[in-house]
Order: C-alpha cells, then structure tokens, then sequence
C-alpha cells in the first residue's frame, strides 16, 4: 500500500506493516523529552498511576530551558523537583541549566533519529521532524502514560505537503516562507495532519533552515512537521547518532496525500503582525513600525546561521537607543561556535545584550518581560497577546535578518534596503 | 460523565490561544485551584472572580491553539467549568482535556447563535445542544470512541490504571 512518511513511521512504531491517516495506533515511543516548565506536571500525572519505575530511564530526556537560570523561587522549586525525579528513576540523559532550548539540544546531542518517534510535553517538538522522525508535542497525562508505559496512541494524520519551488531572494529565509505559508492556510490550516515540506527550495536549505519551516507547523494546527532525509541530514547526524536508522519517505500516490505548491522566486521578508501567527503581511506594509524590545533567539530562529545572518548586517554599526535587543544563542554549542566566529563581539559591540541560552522572552516567564504598550520584535514562533509579558503589550515575528536591521533603526525595516 | 448537562454560556472569540487560557509567567503552579484563580486572565482578568461552578464556555474555531501546557484546560476544569463548546479545537489542547477528563464539545454555529448569559442544555445521548433562551438546536460532534472510552473511565490516568497491563502487553 502506498503510504505517507507519518504513515511509515507510526506503522513502525506499532509494530505494524502498514496504516493509514485515520487509524488509531498504539505506538512505541522512541525518545520522551520533558522541561522544566511542562516536567514537575508530567511527573506529578505519573506519580498518580501507582507505577514506581519509568518504562526505560535512558529513553527519557529531561533538560531545563524555560526559567534558567531560575528566575524565582517557584522556577528553583520546580528545578529541585525536577532534579530529584531524575536522580530517583536514574534517567541518564539530563541537561541542567547550561545547554540551551530544548528543540536545539536534543538533535545536537544525538537525541533525534529518522524513522523515530519522538514526543515532547512542549509544542514545538514538531521541530525534530527536520531529521526526519516523527515528531509531537503532548500534554503532560500523555507524557504521564509514555514514562509509564513507553507508549502512547496516535490518531494517525492526513499529510499536507508544501512542495516549495524557486530560489529564494536576497535578506530573505525559511522563516519567511513559513510565515508566508501559514499566512496564505490559517493558523488552523492544517489541523491534525503530518506538514511535510519538499521540493527544490526546501532540499537547498540547511538543517538549521528546515528546523525553522518545521517549528512552525504547529502554528498552522499541524501535528509535526517533516522533511525527508537527504545528505544534508546525514550530514548532520555523522558524529552525533551512532545507532543505524531508517529513513522514509512518502509515495506520491499515498491516499491521504494533499499537495500545495509554493513558488518563492519572488517572496519579499514576512512579518506576522500582532496578535495572531497567521496575520502576516510583506514587511513593506509594516515599515517604519516603532520597536522597544527586539529578541533575536528561541527555536525557531536562534541558531548559528540566524546569529551569522544577524552580525553580518550589524557589523560596525550601533543599535538604536530606542530599542533593547536581545541576542540569545539557542543552545551552548552555537554559543561557543558563535565566540569562535567573532559573533558575539560584533553583538556586544553594537550594544546588544546577549544572555544565557534558554528560551529568553519567547513565552513571557523569564527575562524581557514586555510592559504595557511596549511593542516586540522576535524571531521566535509566537505573537499571542500576552505571550511576552503583558497583556497590552504587541509582538510582530519576523526573520533574523529583518530583526537586526531593524535593530539598527529602531522601526521595522526592510533588509534588502 | 452524566448525560446531560444544562449552564450558563460565558462567550469567546476565534483562536483563543493557551496564553489567552493561561499566560506563561503561571505555569510555575501546578495546582488546581491555584491555576484557576487565572483562568481566562488574557481575555479577561476578572473571569475567574466571575465565573460559577457549572458555567459553560462557548468559542469560536480552534480555541486552545498554541502550546502543550496542560495547565490551560486544568485552571479551566478547576474554576468549575463544566463543557467548552466550540465551533473547532485545537489538536493538543483537544487530546489533553479529554486525558484530564474536561468534557469539550464541537458544536457547529454556537459561536454567532447563542449569547453571553444565556442557559443551555446539552443532550449527550441525543447528541443534541439547546439554547434555552431562544430555543435554537445544535448538533453536537461525538468524541470518537477511543477518547469516549477514556472520558467515560475519568480521564488518562484512572483508564491507565484499570488497563496498565493489557497496554503493556500490547
Ligand atoms: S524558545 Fe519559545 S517556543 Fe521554543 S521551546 Fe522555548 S518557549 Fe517554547
């Protein structure tokens, strides 16, 4: 039967020859990734079941990235709970304060293998389906289940895939097509179905840029994103996973297949405008928008050719005194990668403020809270009200190249300019 | 889980997102009652002084988009909320209120027919909702079985303890 790359790999995963979009399977997870934020609710669910032991300690991952370091004495609660679950139930792979975002460290470290499944009480798991695995964010009672039982069921999706064809102009990225395409379904365009994202464009990417698409799909309703597996993927996993994997792709005659086809010979940089991720707009529209606060980080796009696109265009000049940017390497290891190239000297010169890697601003608990009427800049996924402190406070989301040079004026600007 | 179940309707926009159900600087709490002291603060900071044990939310589509943080439909089962009904749910908010055994119901044109502090009925056997202020009918989209079977037994973690072992085996 032909299938998609979602029906393959939960076919897999239950142990079963074929499925198909609609089906309701018992999976075997693969990898089970929890924080600080969603984890002391995760253990607490797991704690009510009556079972003493964790199905597997080596297949759980637990790592702090939301409030590190802790920022408050219900953050230093949290961590100590955290800690004292992973010291009892002997999970190996635990990553204190230092590592940096969760959607960053776990295929850095290994944690991500095509064909897998990964699932993670936290939105953006979806991201880790750029390696090609199966990859979904949960809820805490179902994270509760997975440490329990190594299980979890899945409705299996329908798959909508994005064949994106064209080279992509000058200043402009991944991020904007994404922003483009959610902007063009809604953020509940593809609700409940595997967004895979294929074509010529998508095979030019990095890995860093397919994470980016990837990230997104939950902000169209999807329930992971993919991208098949290339030389660039194997690439990136040589030196990072050590077990054999298997790679799968999706049929073109698959039943539950819908493509869309997205040309982006002629894509200007997107801005989704507040307070939705679906409001997206040419940032021509949006120019000259005042800023207090730019963030240049998070999952989305806080990663080392985000940072390189960034200094390039901040390279001997100034932020404007009216805006505070802040630069936020995802994880310790572009941080350090980030020192090596003179990045971060080029941030500091500049008078950004680079902080510690971990989500930063992105969801408004940590630092650079937002005040009322105070208006953000973010390369991150998420513009809701509310979500970077105040409630009377606006988010505009765009790429990393219209952040900084947006940086330097003070209002939205257009890179290519 | 009764079979009918009759409140007053506090009403919601489309895309109500987890930060509107819940902002992020509260997800240090973990308790019920401490969550739903929140509950609803992004759309309106005073809902949970407001809102009544058995009062019923009614949205627009995909309200609980956004983030994975179960602590958005638990502040809203802790205020006493007893069923959101909605024209469409988002995926995870859908998945993690059944586990928590929030009764959630989709109900295609609630949103433009039925008004704030109007009383309605809803009719799980019949699979049928009813504005009791001006007697409109809705037909209401049952959970699919699996999620029922889950519902019925109160949620993820008393189904996971009457069935650890068949899971396992399985
Ligand atoms: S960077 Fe933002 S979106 Fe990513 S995991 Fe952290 S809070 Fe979530």
């Amino acid at each position: 039967m032909s299938m998609t790359m979602a029906e393959k790999i939960l076919a897999r995963a239950a142990r079963l020859d074929e499925t198909k979009a609609g089906n309701i399977v018992m999976a075997d997870i693969d990898i089970a990734m929890t924080h600080d934020l969603t984890g002391p609710l995760s253990v607490k669910s797991f704690q009510k079941i009556g079972v003493d032991q964790v199905w597997d300690p080596e297949k759980i991952v637990v790592l702090f990235d939301h409030q590190v370091p802790a920022d408050s004495l219900e953050a230093a609660q949290n961590h100590i709970f955290m800690r004292e679950f992973v010291e009892n139930q002997k999970i190996t792979n635990f990553y204190d304060v230092r590592e940096g975002v969760c959607h960053q460290v776990l295929p850095e470290k290994g944690h991500v293998v095509p064909g897998e499944v990964v699932v993670g009480s936290d939105s953006h798991t979806c991201t880790h389906g750029a390696l090609g695995s199966f990859a979904t964010g949960i809820g805490s009672t179902d994270m509760a289940m997975v440490f329990a039982t190594g299980k979890l069921w899945f409705k299996v999706p329908e798959t909508i895939k994005f064949e994106i064809e064209g080279k992509l102009g000058k200043q402009v990225y991944s991020k904007d097509v994404v922003l483009n395409i959610i902007g063009q379904i809604g953020a509940d365009g593809a609700n409940y179905q595997a967004c895979e994202f294929g074509g010529e464009t998508t095979s030019n990417m990095s890995v860093s840029d397919r994470m980016a698409l990837c990230n997104m799909a939950i902000e169209m309703g999807g329930k992971t994103g993919l991208v098949e597996v290339d030389d660039k993927t194997i690439n990136y996993l040589k030196g990072r996973v050590n077990k054999p994997y298997e790679s799968f792709s999706t049929d073109e005659d698959a039943e539950s297949l819908t493509t869309m086809y997205v040309n982006v010979t002629d894509l200007e940089p997107q801005i989704a405008c507040p307070h939705n991720v679906d409001n997206v707009k040419p940032v021509g529209e949006v120019e000259g928008t005042p800023i207090d606060q730019i963030f240049m980080g998070s999952c989305t796009n806080g990663r080392l050719d985000d940072l390189r696109v960034a200094a390039e265009i901040l390279k001997g000049k100034q932020v404007s005194n009216d805006v505070r940017m802040l630069v936020i390497p995802a994880s310790r290891e572009i941080y350090s990668q980030a020192l090596e190239e003179g990045l971060m000297n080029i941030f500091v010169d500049s008078g950004a403020l680079v902080c510690n890697p971990c989500c930063g601003p992105c969801l408004g608990g940590h630092v650079g809270f937002l005040g009322p009427g105070e208006v953000s800049l973010s390369t991150s996924n998420r513009n809701f009200k509310g979500r970077q402190g105040s409630s009377e406070a606006e988010v505009y989301l765009s790429s990393a190249a219209v952040a900084a040079a947006s940086a330097i004026k003070g209002v939205i600007t257009d890179p290519r300019k | 889980m009764d079979n009918t179940i009759k409140g007053k309707v506090w009403k919601f926009g489309d895309d109500v997102d987890t930060d509107a159900i819940l902002p992020g600087r509260y997800l240090v709490l973990t308790g019920e009652k401490e969550l739903a002291a929140c509950v609803m603060e992004g759309c309106d900071p005073d809902f949970s002084k407001k809102v009544k044990e058995g009062d019923i939310l009614v949205a627009g589509k995909n309200f609980g988009c956004g983030s994975s943080r179960e602590h958005a439909p638990i502040s809203i089962k802790g205020a006493g909320v007893s069923a959101v009904v909605a024209e469409s749910f988002a995926r995870i908010f859908y998945r993690n209120s059944v586990n928590i055994g929030l009764l959630l119901i989709e109900a295609k044109g609630i949103s433009k027919n039925v008004d704030e502090g109007d009383e309605i009925e809803i009719d799980m056997e019949e699979g049928v909702l009813k504005d009791l202020n001006n007697s409109k009918e809705f037909k209401i989209k049952p959970l699919p079985e699996f999620m029922r079977g889950i519902m019925k037994e109160g949620g993820l973690i008393s189904y996971l303890k009457n069935h650890l072992a068949e899971i396992k085996d399985e």
